[in-house]
């Protein structure tokens, strides 16, 4: 009895706390991009709406801004760094990440570092230099920092990391819109959108879409089986190579 | 035309495979060479993962050995045992291989040894192959031919026990000459994605001194079942050879084959011999570039 009381009496600061704070509807243009034959890569479009309470945005002369953030499923990568040994180039040192994100694509309103200080940077992952990779154990802090600036180089020369400051339209402060590219490189596995609203440095709101990417058809069923029938995609790939010999040899002959 | 490769997850432009395997179809059907040995490092430079050029690579072999083998054996150039032991040979060679290269990969040395091969092999042998090739061009122009000092195999060969006769070949030898030298080669299929023509040929000749009717046709016997036992063993341990990849150049590779062999016929072979040791030399002097130039990326990345 005293509980429902206290809890009648706090409900109007509860409802107060949740209606202060806006909420975002996001959504992307595909939930599912299928790779097919003639997959070069896709585009993706981030839209949605920002929805404050009582309908309009507080404050008009100090809009919030959008970030989006397009993630691939992370991996456990070993990367190794090149050294000059007795006048040839070999591999070296070594270092292990343990969650390095397969696709990374960061689209924002405004530059991502005049929007939040590096303490939330790094709590929602902000920026190529605050991925949190989880790299093993042993490695300095230096030789960490290294490795890391090496695979977001190396990446984003690859089209799969990058950042777009300024990438975010936002229309009269509540519908927002931003494309991100995918490139044909990248692997299959589920995708993550997040959305972010944010104002004075600090996250007003957060949103999750996922998106699937996924090989179809032949490609799909080509992956299958040299994973999974390995020796009869081999006895396939011998068999095909033997009868294009042939048949080109003995197609000639009669020329 | 863009084409998504679905093992080696990226695409290509389709025309340029085709191209790629044409040209070196050309040039293996002009010179009686797999190939190999030009495709895996185009492929990489294309940007196609090593292991899957690799894996890829030994098909397109197969491919362009199987009418060469069918020609040869029309014209009884193909001597069976020998042809048989070399593959048996190689078989293992290429099961060794893989062991091989599982452990480079775990090493990251995959890269660095691949291209160290390349440079010696290709190097030592273009350099015997241009030796070879100036003395015959200068015969050619009416110099004395060099008093052959004929030799019947190297005395390592006849120190081995256990003899068998090589009929077609001409040979009273141990079988497990040739076994060593497929073993050898099949290492080198699977490591390199290259059939081992240019190897074989010269030990064939010289180290085992068989007769010269036979050499090209048993060679290309020996590729044919080694290039494609190398494919299965890839297809089951390194899970890289990608069947488009492969189709691509090899619709490319069979058609320049049979286009290189005619032009084959109308330039004399000495002349012939010559370009291919420079083009070898090439290959090798690029790789050796690569590996003392600053490399463009200095970090690799591989899933564990």
């Amino acid at each position: 009895m005293r509980r429902a009381l206290a809890l009648l009496l706090l409900a109007p600061l509860l409802l107060g706390a949740t209606a202060a704070k806006p909420v975002l509807v996001p959504d992307v243009s595909r939930r599912n991009i299928q790779i097919a034959y003639s997959f070069t890569g896709a585009e993706l479009l981030l839209f949605g709406a920002i929805l404050y309470p009582g309908g309009r945005e507080p404050d008009a002369d100090h809009p919030a801004d959008v970030v989006v953030v397009v993630k691939g499923p992370a991996q456990s990568i070993v990367m190794r760094e090149k050294e000059k040994v007795a006048g040839i180039w070999v591999n070296a040192a070594r270092t292990r990440f343990r969650s390095a994100p397969s696709f990374y694509a960061i689209a924002s309103s405004k530059p991502i570092a005049q929007l939040v200080d590096d303490r939330t940077r790094a709590i929602y992952e902000l920026g190529l230099d605050s991925l949190q990779l989880s790299p093993a154990s042993g490695a300095t802090a230096e030789e960490q920092a290294r490795f890391a600036a090496g695979l977001v180089d190396l990446q984003r020369r690859q089209g799969l990391y990058y950042e777009a400051p300024g990438a975010v339209e936002i229309t009269d402060g509540v519908l927002y819109r931003a494309a991100v590219d995918i490139p044909a490189r990248v692997p299959v596995g589920r995708f993550t959108a997040e959305t972010f609203l944010i104002r004075d440095g600090r996250v007003l709101a957060a949103a999750v879409r996922e998106i699937d990417i996924r090989k179809s058809g032949f490609e799909r069923f080509v992956e299958q089986a040299a994973e999974h029938d390995s020796l009869a995609y081999g006895l396939v790939a011998v068999a095909l190579s033997v009868l294009f010999g042939w048949a080109a040899g003995s197609l000639w002959r009669r020329f | 035309m863009d084409l998504y490769l679905p093992v080696a997850n990226l695409s290509v432009n389709a025309l340029v495979i085709v191209l790629l395997g044409g040209g070196v179809g050309f040039l293996s059907g002009m010179f009686g060479v797999g190939g190999g040995f030009l495709t895996t490092p185009l492929l990489i430079f294309y940007g196609i993962p090593p292991t899957v050029a690799a894996a890829s690579a030994a098909s397109q072999v197969t491919g362009a050995s199987v009418s060469g083998v069918f020609a040869h054996f029309r014209r009884g150039g193909v001597d069976v045992r020998m042809g048989t032991v070399l593959t048996v040979g190689g078989v293992m060679g290429s099961i060794a291989g893989a062991g091989i290269f599982r452990l480079l990969q775990a090493s990251g040395q995959i890269d660095t040894v691949i291209a160290l091969i390349y440079v010696l092999l290709l190097g030592s042998i273009g350099g015997l192959m241009l030796k070879e090739a100036v003395g015959s061009i200068r015969v050619l122009r009416g110099a004395k031919p060099a008093p052959a000092a004929r030799r019947r195999h190297h005395p390592f060969v006849a120190a081995l026990p256990l003899r068998w006769r090589f009929y077609a070949s001409g040979l009273y030898i141990s079988p497990l000459a040739p076994l060593l030298l497929g073993f050898g080669v099949g290492i080198l299929t699977v490591l390199l994605g290259v059939g081992g023509g240019f190897v074989l040929v010269p030990a064939m000749l010289y180290l085992l001194g068989m007769g010269t009717r036979v050499v090209v046709g048993t060679s290309l016997f020996q590729i044919l079942f080694v290039t494609a036992a190398a494919t299965l063993v890839h297809a089951m341990t390194t899970k890289a050879v990608d069947i488009v990849l492969a189709v691509l150049l090899l619709i490319g590779s069979v058609t320049g084959a049979q286009i290189g062999a005619k032009f084959a016929q109308v330039v004399k072979p000495e002349y012939l011999r010559l370009i291919l040791a420079l083009m070898v030399l090439a290959v090798a002097f690029r790789m050796a570039l690569g590996l003392g130039w600053r490399p463009d990326e200095i970090y690799t990345i591989e899933l564990s």
